[in-house]
């Protein structure tokens, strides 16, 4: 796996391999199967893919029936359509009746870019959050993609993979092993600590070694699995550290950030500080742009984490 | 063959008995949609469809997808009937812990493929089953009813275009138009019809019966299976509260239960007797 790997391409690799260890692995897409990287499946598995067009309630229905007959559905689309459009539909038809469907949506958050506010989805990881029997997941590189993707197909039950459209950093080792619902360490600090998922987790690492030459020691917990949240390692955390800064390329409003205060608001309050956007629509501009416009650089994090770190010690 | 269909008739005038006295009991449920399916229902359970009662998820069963899933009463009736389970279990309907949900719940009641109850979804399901079906190279046969207030969800409309791309002939629809929604009369809260032409603008072969007629119920059935290359719906005329005069054509018994004074006179409508 090479530096930089956009997380869908790390989907569509994935999902080849999968195809052929599983004959009842199926893929639906709805017309952007070039983007989302079902189209390599397609090609592999012609007889298997099924493009249901520009109609995502229907694909997620379908999915559903073809799941109730024995099928493994891998259902794609852009991150706002294929739980936006179509959330009623995931919510009957998929997790109420805990149907064996893998929502894998690419193009969430801000950095879709120049396609604007109407492609970029802040609010995905809240709605499929809210979902009962839903497992959610947020990779943070094309290695935890491929476990993630790998994990979503031997559970039993609906699950949601939320990717992205650009080129990421890989942060994690070739071996490691994803385990839905289990978060990572990525670094050891004592002062404060960075909860974060998704693109988020490597600029929160460069923060961390930003403010280490300030003398501020900071944790970093990598959360793949939004739900079932790794409660333990956010505690521990909370616990050992004080103060929470949270980061994600969605809304501060009812994702991780929202699930961590709720956490520690039941169990062990600490000061918490939610990077994310500021409940608001996306915009148009280049992907590293709107990362600086959204505040969700390691800057932006580095700052975060003095502010969390001053109230801890206030 | 005349037998035959004096025999489902009886079955299906049986289980309208059986539709009353269940909603009677739970005090909640729809009424009119129920009782104008029930000659299809009948139909489906009893004549057309491969299925075992004891063994629910026998592989070569065909499948039904109640879409109208608030005419559940007709569905669970029927399932109790062919033995999925027992009969006693209706007058437990929407009451809480029991198997039998206000709308069709596949985790919880045998029979029950997957859920419905948000109108719309339904059909979209079937695609998905037919398509997985014939994947497989299987001979079973999916079903779906829905009612004609439903096809104003435009959802039906993304499945019916997938149904026509996918030719799937494996699938047949079938529509319970009784021309009442909740809010009055189809044609003048959101007119759907022409109803056959726009399946068959989507690709579908279409069929246009008396819903009530059982013979015609059959017959169409029967000429489903035998088209290749594209899916069939039949469009079922029927009233709504079908069988009890005073629920018959009326919006204003869809979604509300005989109550006590209603119950004896209803029966008798039926043809049974009330014993009190």
């Amino acid at each position: 796996m090479s530096s930089m790997i956009a997380t869908r391409d790390a989907y569509g690799e994935t999902l080849v391999e999968l195809g052929a260890e599983n004959a009842d692995i199926v893929a639906l897409d709805a017309d952007l199967s070039g983007s989302t990287k079902t189209g390599v499946f397609a090609k592999k598995f012609p007889e298997r893919f099924f493009n249901m067009g520009i109609a995502e309630a229907n694909m997620v229905g379908t999915a559903a029936g073809l799941a109730a007959v024995g099928k493994v559905p891998f259902v794609s689309t852009f991150a706002i359509f294929a739980v936006g459009r179509a959330w009623e539909q995931v919510r009957q038809s998929v997790a109420y009746p805990k149907a064996n469907v893998k929502i894998v949506a690419t193009h969430g958050g801000v950095t879709v870019g120049e396609d604007g506010g109407s492609h970029q989805s802040v609010e995905d990881i809240a709605i499929m959050r809210a979902v009962p029997n839903m497992t959610v997941i947020v990779p943070a590189d094309g290695i935890e993609t491929k476990g993630a993707i790998r994990a979503a197909a031997a559970y039993k039950g609906p699950v949601y993979v939320r990717l992205g459209r650009n080129k990421v950093p890989t942060i994690f080792p070739p071996d490691h092993r994803f385990e839905i619902g289990k978060g990572c360490e990525m670094r050891g600090g004592v002062d404060f600590t960075f909860v974060t998922t998704g693109l988020m987790t490597a600029p929160a690492i460069a923060a961390a070694e930003l403010l280490a030459q300030e003398g501020i020691s900071a944790r970093v917990v990598h959360i793949g699995t939004i739900k079932p949240l790794d409660q333990e390692i956010i505690l521990t955390a909370a616990r050992e550290t004080g103060a929470i800064v949270t980061a994600e390329e969605h809304s501060i409003i009812g994702g991780l950030g929202g699930a961590v205060a709720e956490l520690l608001g039941e169990e062990h309050p600490v000061p918490v500080k939610r990077v994310g956007v500021h409940d608001r629509f996306g915009t148009s501009g280049k992907a590293e742009e709107l990362l600086k416009y959204f505040g969700l650089t390691s800057e932006d994090l580095a700052e975060a984490g003095r502010e969390v770190l001053a109230r801890k010690r206030a | 063959m005349k037998e035959r269909i004096a025999e489902l008739e009886e079955k299906a005038r049986k289980l309208r008995v059986s539709i009353v006295k269940t909603l009677h009991k739970s005090q909640s449920g729809h009424t009119g949609g129920s009782l104008s399916a029930m000659d299809m229902v009948t139909a489906l359970y009893f004549y057309k469809m491969r299925h075992n009662p004891a063994d629910p998820g026998w592989e070569g069963r065909d499948r039904f997808v109640l879409s109208k899933g608030h005419a559940a009463p007709a569905q669970y009736v029927a399932l109790a009937e062919a033995g999925y389970f027992p009969v006693e279990d209706l007058m437990m309907l929407r009451r809480l812990g029991s198997h039998l949900q206000g709308h069709p719940d596949s985790k919880s009641t045998p029979g029950v493929e997957v859920p419905t109850g948000s109108l719309g979804q339904g059909l979209s399901m079937a695609v998905g089953m037919a398509l997985g079906l014939r994947l497989d190279g299987k001979a079973n046969r999916v079903y779906a009813l829905l009612g004609d207030g439903e096809l104003q969800e435009g959802q039906v409309w993304e499945a019916a275009m997938a149904g026509g791309h996918y030719r799937l002939d494996n699938l047949c629809a079938m529509v319970d138009a009784n021309a009442l929604q909740i809010d009055g009369e189809v044609a003048k809260v959101m007119n759907v019809a022409p109803i056959a032409d726009k399946f068959r603008a989507f690709g579908w072969n279409a069929l246009e019966i008396d819903g009530h007629n059982m013979a015609a119920i059959t017959d169409s059935l029967d000429m489903a299976e035998t088209v290749k290359g594209k899916p069939t719906v039949i469009v079922a005329h029927t009233v709504k509260g079908k069988g009890v005069s005073f629920f018959e054509n009326k919006a204003s018994y869809h979604g509300v239960p005989p109550s006590d004074e209603e119950l004896p006179r209803a029966l008798e409508c039926l043809g049974e007797e009330c014993k009190p």
